[in-house]
């Protein structure tokens, strides 16, 4: 350490908030897990269960019965884990007992970022010299394009995590850079390998809704069911084919339940808009909200049940006219300092 | 131990550096050729042998000399265990210097170098850390075409410094300049090979000498 010539007792003061983080030495970790695997013995001897199937689960519910503690925050309250999770990977001191680290680019700073590109960039050349070497020889360049569409680069914090290090945004993008210079060279089957480790698969996602088919009853009457919400109802809608067009809500006639002719307007529109208003049966269950979210609800939940007795032509139509979209709106919340969520507290002049 | 370090001191090639290269294998290698007149740095002069159609030429002799003394350095230090730290900010060369200082045990710097590398190391890197015993230049100036800011902390961190310093470089704060072509790749790879071979001679030598002390 360095000892200062001529200056004032502050200066020698250690700083305590200054160094970072403390290192650990791998023989102190090692120490660590040995005295966790004792503890856990002991502990497993203590409940009056087997110490060797004493899992993780089994010495949390110990400590929280041995140690109760009523702090509200988890992570305050006595807890034993395996030294391998308390101690951070990253915080393991560097070097060795004479002090020479173990890394040879460990004074740039960023040891495994920098030694990722080293290493990238030595199959790029090893990718360019086998080029150099066939066109020597009069062969000619194969290209074979790599799938581009199902697949992706790692994204930073994906990176961050594998090498247990910090990135800067332009770092990042370097090594992408890198990575697609290398992908584009003819020869670049070579270290497809190593180039599988950065590259993950995008699953292609099927943007078509899938329709259910009619199901049948007893009766070999056809009906589908529906699943609606609107605000904070929730509705299941079950419609049957071949009937008058009764409505039941809860059990109750839907006169009795929605008083209201607007409400029944909106129960009525998915039919009204096919044209089916006597030709189907509906029973519906429903709950949470006020009158107009139930009535919301339950029409969200008819008109999808509706799509499996109609042509997909008529689906798209009932998808324009917004029967099979769910109202995105909700209560807005109160904000400090107002009293509700616009309206601010009345000005007073003095 | 005290006779494994004393005994070399007393020879002045005790590892045998003068071999490793001739006059022939530096002129192949380019390494006389300098920048044009313009790029001239004044502290350059004594080195320079001559000016050919406006292009500086370098004096062998000198960088013979120059080049023995800091390769007996560079071997003293590593017989010693001590920590080299090979730094370079050639784009061209990153890949090759850092080959070389893998292939040596030892450590290189061929990237970005952060402001308190050296003088603010005990809080970047925590406290305990071990800093280079030797640092070599494989070129002088940064990517700004300024000196490299690793010559002026070293300075100031008593850290002994080997650099090739090219006709546009200032040799000033450096311990063992090397007057040479830091440009040409045939120059560069050079220097690595010889800075290498030193090295792995200078440990090879320690083993040897700890294996007959311990026969003892």
């Amino acid at each position: 350490t360095l000892r200062l010539i001529c200056t004032t007792a502050a200066v020698q003061r250690k700083n305590v908030g200054a160094s970072g983080p403390e290192k650990y030495t791998e023989a102190f970790i090692k120490k660590q897990i040995e005295e966790f695997n004792l503890g856990k013995r002991h502990l497993a001897n203590m409940m009056g269960e087997d110490p060797e199937t004493f899992t993780q689960e089994d010495i949390d519910r110990a400590i929280a019965y041995l140690f109760p503690s009523g702090l509200f925050d988890k992570q305050a309250r006595p807890m034993m884990k395996h030294p391998t999770e308390v101690f951070p990977e990253q915080r393991k001191i560097q070097w060795g007992e004479d002090g020479r680290p173990f890394h040879f680019l460990f004074y740039t700073g960023k040891q495994s970022y920098y030694s990722l590109m080293h290493e990238t960039y030595e199959k790029f050349l090893n990718v360019q010299k086998h080029q150099d070497q066939l066109t020597a020889q009069d062969l000619p360049l194969q290209k074979e394009k790599r799938n581009l569409a199902g697949s992706r680069w790692l994204t930073k914090i994906e990176l961050e995590e594998m090498l247990l290090e910090k990135l800067s945004d332009d770092d990042y993008s370097r090594f992408i850079q890198l990575l697609e210079k290398l992908v584009a060279l003819p020869y670049a089957d070579m270290e497809e390998n190593y180039i599988q480790k950065f590259s993950k698969e995008v699953p292609v996602q099927l943007q078509k809704v899938v329709i259910e088919p009619l199901q049948y009853d007893e009766q070999g009457v056809a009906f589908s069911t529906g699943e609606g919400k609107r605000k904070t109802a929730r509705a299941t809608a079950v419609v049957y084919d071949n009937g008058t067009g009764k409505i039941t809500v809860n059990g109750t006639d839907i006169l009795h339940y929605f008083p209201v002719l607007q409400d029944r307007e909106q129960l009525l529109f998915p039919f009204q808009f096919l044209g089916r208003i006597g030709k189907h049966d509906m029973v519906c269950t429903v709950s949470g909200g006020g009158r107009s979210a139930q009535a919301g609800a339950i029409r969200l939940a008819s008109a999808k049940a509706l799509r499996s007795f109609v042509t997909e032509q008529e689906v798209e139509f009932m998808r324009q006219a917004g029967l099979l979209t769910v109202d995105p709106r909700v209560k807005e919340r109160k904000k400090p300092g107002q009293e509700g969520p616009r309206r601010k507290f009345t000005w007073k002049k003095r | 131990d005290d006779k494994l370090l004393t005994e070399p001191l007393s020879h002045p090639d005790f590892f045998s550096v003068k071999e490793l290269f001739t006059l022939k294998d530096l002129f192949d290698a380019r390494v006389h050729l300098g920048h044009k007149r313009g790029c001239r740095h004044r502290f350059m002069e004594p080195y320079i042998f001559g000016c050919r159609l406006d292009q500086d030429i370098i004096d062998l002799d000198q960088t013979m000399q120059h080049l023995q003394l800091a390769l007996n350095f560079t071997a003293h230090v590593a017989y010693r265990g001590g920590i080299i730290l090979f730094v370079s900010r050639r784009r061209q060369f990153c890949h090759l210097v850092e080959s070389t200082a893998r292939a040596c045990g030892e450590y290189a710097h061929t990237r970005y170098w952060q402001g308190g590398l050296l003088t603010n190391a005990h809080i970047q890197f925590g406290p305990g850390v071990r800093l280079p015993d030797l640092l070599v230049f494989l070129s002088t100036l940064s990517n700004a075409f300024e000196p490299h800011v690793a010559v002026r902390d070293a300075a100031k961190m008593n850290i002994p410094t080997v650099g090739v310093v090219d006709t546009n470089c200032n040799p000033c704060l450096i311990t063992y300049p090397i007057p040479g072509n830091d440009d040409s790749p045939a120059a560069v790879e050079l220097y690595c090979k010889l800075f290498r071979m030193t090295i792995i001679r200078a440990k090879d030598k320690r083993r040897q000498s700890e294996a007959v002390e311990e026969l003892r």
